[in-house]
C-alpha cells in the first residue's frame, strides 16, 4: 500500500492543484477573461431565461405589428411574426448551451476512448482505428452534416450524433499524439510496474496529464459547434420552428435585411458571434495562461 | 516515396467508394416517396408505377447502388454507371447530372479561388509580421482581430456586411447571381461572398502562420543570424520564414475541408449559384445522384488537397523526405 502511494500521488499532484491555479492564473489574461466573462453571460442568460425573457418568446405581438422596430417595450423589436426578439434570444441561448456542450461532451467521450486505445496499443489497433478516423475527415464535413440532418430527421438527438461522428476523429488525432507521448513517462512505467490495468493507466495516468492541450481545444469546439448548430439552422436543416434557434432566427428574417429592417437578423448574428468569441477567447487565454508554465 | 503515394491514391478510390456507399445507404432511410414527390400528389398508381419501372426504382437497394457503379447492368440491362463516366439523372433538376454538374462547379471554383487567392498571401504577411515580435502591440492585436473574424459565422458576417454595404451605403449588390443584372457587373457580385469567406478563413491561417513563427524565432539558428549582425529584416525574410511557412502551407492544403463548408454557406446567403447551394437542395429533395456527384467530387478534392499536402511537406522538409 505504502508503495503504491508515491507513484499514485505524483501523477495526482499534477491534477488538481495545476487546473486550480489555471483557472486563478486565468486572471493573469486579460484576453481569457473577456472571454470568460461573455460566456458566463450566456449561460446567465440561459439559466435565468423564464427570468430574464421580458415576453413569451413565442407569443405574437400584433398590437406593434410584425417587424417592429427597437422601442422602449421591445427592445430589439419584434420579428416577422410579431415575437418579441430579445425573448428569442434569451431562450434560444439554452438551446445553443445545451446542444454545443453536450455535442462537444460526446465527440470528447468517444474521441478520447478513440485516442486513448489508439496510442496506448499502437500496432494494428493504432492503424485501423486511425485509418477509420482519417476516412471520416476526409468527408467533408458539412456535406455529412446535411446528409445526416436530412436523412435521419432535425432533431438535438440527431445534432448531438452528428457533431459526434464527425469531430471525434479530429479528438482522437489530438488524444492519440499525446498519448504516445505521455505513455513513456516515469508514472506510467511505475503504474504498468505495479501491476494496474490498461484502463487505469489510460484513464487515470494518462488522460488527466493530457488535459491541457485538451480543455484548450474542447473550449474553441464547443464554440465552432455553436457555429455548426447555427450553420444548420440557417440552412434550413436544423431544430425545428417555433423553438428559438438562433441560426433558424437568421434564416427566417433574411430576406428582410435587404428591405431595410436590418434588426430582426443581426441581433441573432450578434448574439451567437458573440457567444463563439467569448469561447475563441477563452481557449486563448487559457493558452496564454498554460504557456507560461 | 512512389509507393507511399501510390499507396495514398489506392486509399482516395476505397474512400471515395465508402463515401458513396454510405451516402446511398442513408438515402434508403428517406422519408420522401421519389415517384411520388416527382410527379405530383396528383399522380394515380399507374403512373407512379410506370415512372418507378423506367427509373428502377423497385429494384433492391444493393443492385441499384451496384448498378450505379456501373458494375451490373440496370433494370434496363444497360451498363451504364459512374465507373463509365454516367453521373446518373438528377430527379430534382429532371436532367442528367452532368449536363448542370460542371456549370455549378465552376462557379464555386471561381469563388474558392478568388478567396484563395486573397487568403494565402494576406495570411503570410499577417502572420509573418504578427509572430516576428510575439507579445508586440501589433502581435496583440493581429491575434484578436483574426480569432474575432474567425469566430463569427459565415452568415453572420454576410449579415453585417450587408447591412453596412447595401442597406446603408447601397454601393454594392447583395446577391450574387452571377449575371449582369440590376446594374451590377459580376466582378462587383462577388466582393461580398469573398470578403465573407476570406474574413472567416483568414484569421485561422493567420493565427497557424504566426504560431509558426513564434517557433522558428526563438530557435538557436536565428539568434546566431541575429548576434552575426543581420539586419533583423534579414532574419525575418531569409532565415525565419522560410522555415516558418512549412507547417502552415500543408496546413493550409489539409484544412481545404472547412473551405468547403464555408462555400457552401456563403452560397446560401448570397444566392450564388454554385455547387455548395446545388448540394443542399438536391439533399433537402432526396436527389441522390447529385448529392453522390458533389460528394465524391468534395471528397476528391479533399483528398488529393491532403496527398498534396504530404508531397509538398515532402519537399520542402528534407528531415522527412530521406528518413
Amino acid at each position: 500500500m505504502s508503495a503504491n502511494a508515491i507513484p499514485r500521488q505524483t501523477a495526482r499532484r499534477a491534477v488538481w492543484p495545476g487546473w486550480l491555479a489555471g483557472v486563478q492564473r486565468l486572471g493573469e489574461s486579460p484576453v481569457g477573461m473577456v472571454g470568460a466573462g461573455l460566456v458566463l453571460f450566456w449561460c446567465l442568460a440561459a439559466i435565468f431565461a423564464p427570468w430574464l425573457a421580458p415576453y413569451d418568446p413565442n407569443a405574437n405581438h400584433f398590437d406593434v405589428g410584425p417587424v417592429a422596430p427597437p422601442s422602449a417595450a421591445y427592445w430589439l423589436g419584434t420579428d416577422d411574426q410579431g415575437r418579441d426578439i430579445l425573448s428569442r434570444i434569451i431562450f434560444g441561448s439554452r438551446i445553443v448551451l445545451t446542444i454545443a456542450p453536450l455535442a462537444t461532451l460526446c465527440a470528447y467521450v468517444v474521441g478520447c476512448v478513440i485516442g486513448l486505445l489508439a496510442g496506448y496499443y499502437r500496432g494494428w489497433v493504432d492503424t485501423v482505428l486511425m485509418q477509420v478516423c482519417n476516412i471520416i475527415l476526409s468527408f467533408p464535413v458539412l456535406i455529412l452534416y446535411v446528409i445526416i440532418m436530412v436523412k435521419f430527421g432535425p432533431s438535438a438527438i440527431n445534432i448531438i450524433a452528428a457533431v459526434t461522428f464527425v469531430a471525434s476523429p479530429q479528438v482522437a488525432r489530438l488524444v492519440r499524439s499525446q498519448t504516445l507521448e505521455l505513455r513513456e513517462r516515469e508514472y506510467v512505467a511505475a503504474a504498468k510496474m505495479r501491476g494496474e490495468s490498461a484502463w487505469y493507466i489510460m484513464l487515470i495516468e494518462i488522460l488527466p496529464n493530457a488535459r491541457g492541450p485538451l480543455i484548450v481545444d474542447a473550449c474553441l469546439r464547443t464554440g465552432y459547434t455553436a457555429i455548426t448548430i447555427g450553420t444548420l439552422g440557417f440552412l434550413g436543416v436544423g431544430l425545428r420552428p417555433p423553438d428559438p434557434d438562433w441560426g433558424g432566427m437568421i434564416r427566417d428574417t433574411y430576406g428582410f435585411l435587404l428591405g431595410g429592417d436590418v434588426h430582426m437578423a443581426l441581433a441573432p448574428a450578434f448574439a451567437l458571434s458573440s457567444l463563439v468569441v467569448g469561447f475563441s477567447l477563452l481557449a486563448d487565454g487559457l493558452r496564454e495562461v498554460s504557456m507560461r508554465d | 516515396m512512389t509507393a507511399f503515394f501510390a499507396k495514398r491514391i489506392g486509399m482516395l478510390f476505397f474512400i471515395m467508394l465508402v463515401v458513396s456507399f454510405l451516402v446511398f445507404l442513408t438515402f434508403e432511410f428517406s422519408p420522401i416517396d421519389l415517384a411520388r414527390s416527382v410527379l405530383g400528389q396528383f399522380a394515380t398508381e399507374a403512373q407512379l408505377a410506370v415512372y418507378r419501372a423506367e427509373h428502377c426504382l423497385e429494384w433492391p437497394f444493393l443492385e441499384r447502388y451496384l448498378a450505379w457503379l456501373g458494375v451490373v447492368p440496370d433494370c434496363k440491362g444497360e451498363i451504364n454507371g459512374i465507373l463509365q463516366g454516367y453521373f446518373g439523372y438528377s430527379y430534382q433538376f429532371r436532367a442528367d447530372v452532368d449536363v448542370f454538374v460542371w456549370d455549378r462547379l465552376g462557379n464555386s471554383a471561381i469563388l474558392a479561388l478568388t478567396a484563395f487567392a486573397i487568403i494565402a498571401p494576406l495570411s503570410i504577411v499577417l502572420g509573418v509580421l504578427a509572430g516576428m515580435r510575439e507579445g508586440s502591440w501589433f502581435d496583440r492585436a493581429i491575434s484578436l482581430f483574426s480569432t474575432i473574424t474567425t469566430s463569427v459565422p459565415e452568415f453572420g458576417t454576410g449579415a453585417i456586411l450587408l447591412t453596412i454595404f447595401v442597406v446603408w451605403l447601397n454601393v454594392l449588390p447583395g446577391t450574387t447571381p452571377l449575371e449582369e443584372s440590376g446594374g451590377w457587373s459580376i466582378a462587383s457580385q462577388l466582393v461580398l461572398p469573398v470578403t465573407t469567406l476570406t474574413a472567416y478563413y483568414l484569421g485561422y491561417l493567420v493565427r497557424m502562420v504566426r504560431a509558426s513563427m513564434v517557433e522558428v524565432m526563438a530557435r538557436p539558428y536565428v539568434r546566431t543570424a541575429i548576434l552575426k549582425g543581420l539586419s533583423f529584416r534579414e532574419v525575418v525574410v531569409k532565415h525565419a520564414m522560410r522555415n516558418a511557412l512549412i507547417t502552415p502551407f500543408t496546413a493550409i492544403l489539409l484544412q481545404l475541408n472547412f473551405l468547403f463548408t464555408s462555400v457552401v454557406v456563403v452560397e446560401a446567403v448570397f444566392g450564388f449559384p454554385g455547387f455548395g447551394r446545388m448540394l443542399v437542395e438536391a439533399a433537402l429533395r432526396s436527389d441522390v445522384s447529385t448529392v453522390e456527384a458533389a460528394s465524391l467530387f468534395a471528397v476528391l478534392v479533399v483528398v488529393t488537397s491532403q496527398i498534396a499536402g504530404d508531397f509538398a511537406y515532402m519537399i520542402l522538409n528534407p528531415r522527412i523526405r530521406f528518413s
